[in-house]
């Protein structure tokens, strides 16, 4: 293999590479239709519309959500869970969520807290697991909702996200999750796993181009009380200054990136033709590799349990004495190996890891990473670890 | 008293309408979607125009695929 190619441990940050058709969809959107989607009846404007409904389908197919319609498409997870949290809660509610989240979940919960929003954070392991009867207990009569991640960010560890989804059925409140680490691989059903509201990226697991992102807006979520983000024009009502309150135009106003959501559809239709078990099955196996390669390194050290059915593929470790980010610059500088060194927007979760503030090293594997680059960078870690230079 | 030869489905959403559209293609009933004319609401900006006879076999199957839809109407015009 080419030594020179860099190696691209990035994907928990943003997938890449795309498969093939992704690019070739957004260019062929840019190119061949052009229009704004719904805004006009003629027949581009039509084919525009065909390529954001075809994509919410495949979404719908994706996730298991009953109708289409149901999928609301945003610019990213982050601005989905800001949706979800400013749309449904008001002063005087009460929020609850885990000590393993992103600043995605934590910032718009504390600029809510700051608005007279009462939000509880159920403490995790320093392993990062997360005990549903802790979430349970929380629960009081003001709260209105859950929302938690699916896979940390950090550490890869799953969260008992069905199991949450029961505890706030019998409770009668909502579960939002943020699947960004975990859409496209690792199976996911809003129904079975009783989810309300499903914020996903498009960039990451579903191999999307940045920019694309969505919420699933489930049947139990009183969509007359739930709050847009912004308002405008959306193609429909026209005769009205006020926001229509369907789906998905209710939370639709603007030309949306239909550019970028054809190429999430491709992206979706190569998940799903590969299918997202033999997707999660090639990762965990890629992840065995490179845990099992990186236990056998003196000094280094796995964040969170590395048994791999407790986790995705993102593996967040430290090498005692080293900072993060000396490993990180060396890793890019000497060894051409792009990972990510730092908080990754998660203080929470390093917080409950015991890897705050200095952080961690963390390889994101994705779908087309391969064992010889995961032995490629074990060696440079080897090396690093044992305080040789690349030569 | 004759009987308009069209009909067209009105939709508060275009993207109700892509969705209505790939119902009715699939289950090969003859349909078309164009601006909605003048003298209806205006809703979406796009409707469905198909022949009155298919009316109950439209309204069947965007019925059994939960599509959501305005309302369906004679054209006396078009």
């Amino acid at each position: 293999m080419n030594k020179n190619k860099p190696i691209y441990f990035d994907n928990a940050a943003t997938s890449f590479p795309k498969p093939p058709g992704v690019a070739q969809a957004v260019a062929h959107f840019i190119n061949e239709i052009g229009a704004n989607p719904g805004r006009s009846g003629h027949r581009a404007s039509i084919e525009a519309a065909r390529v954001l409904f075809g994509a919410r389908e495949l979404v719908a197919q994706l996730f298991n959500v009953p109708g289409p319609n149901s999928c609301v498409f945003t610019s990213n997870a982050t601005e989905s869970l800001n949706l979800a949290l400013k749309g449904l809660l008001r002063p005087g509610d009460h929020a609850i969520t885990t000590g393993m989240e992103h600043n995605s979940v934590m910032r718009p919960l504390r600029a809510l807290e700051a608005a007279g929003v009462s939000v509880t954070v159920v403490p995790c392991s320093a392993e990062g697991k997360l005990t549903p009867a802790d979430v349970a207990t929380a629960i009081r009569p003001d709260t209105k909702l859950v929302v938690m991640n699916h896979a940390s960010n950090v550490s890869g560890t799953l969260l008992p996200v069905r199991d949450i989804g029961r505890v706030c059925r019998e409770k009668d409140i909502l579960l939002i999750v943020d699947c960004a680490q975990t859409g496209g691989c690792f199976p996911i059903d809003v129904q079975a796993d009783m989810i309300d509201l499903l914020a996903f990226t498009g960039h990451k697991g579903l191999l999307g181009p940045q920019g694309t992102g969505g919420l699933v807006v489930g049947g139990r979520v009183d969509i007359a009380k739930m709050a847009p983000l912004k308002q405008g024009g959306t193609g429909s009502g026209s005769e009205y200054e006020m926001q229509p309150g369907f789906m998905p135009d209710a939370f639709e106003a603007g030309t949306p990136n239909t550019p970028g959501i054809a190429g999430l559809a491709a992206g979706l239709e190569f998940v799903l033709s590969e299918g997202v078990d033999a997707i999660h099955t090639r990762e965990q196996s890629l992840m065995r590799n490179l845990i099992a390669l990186l236990r056998d390194i003196p000094g280094l050290n796995i964040i969170g349990d590395p048994a791999p059915k407790t986790r995705v593929a993102t593996v967040a470790f430290n090498i005692g004495g080293l900072s993060p980010s000396d490993i990180g610059f060396r890793l890019d500088d000497e060894f051409g190996i792009l990972c990510r060194v730092g908080l990754h927007c998660s203080p929470a979760a390093h917080k409950t890891l015991g890897t705050f503030p200095a952080g961690a090293v963390r390889f994101g594997l994705s779908y087309f990473s391969t064992d010889e680059e995961i032995e490629r960078a074990a060696d440079a870690l080897r090396a690093i670890a044992a305080g040789k230079s690349s030569s | 008293m004759s009987e308009s030869q069209y009909c067209v489905v009105l939709f508060n959403s275009t993207s109700h309408a892509m969705h209505a559209e790939k119902i009715c293609r699939k289950a090969n009933i003859g349909i078309r979607l164009l601006p909605v004319p003048r003298q209806l609401s205006s809703s979406c900006g796009v409707c469905m125009r198909f022949f009155t006879p298919d009316k109950p076999k439209v309204e069947e199957e965007l019925a059994a695929n939960n599509a959501v839809y305005a309302e369906i109407v004679e054209l006396d015009i078009c």
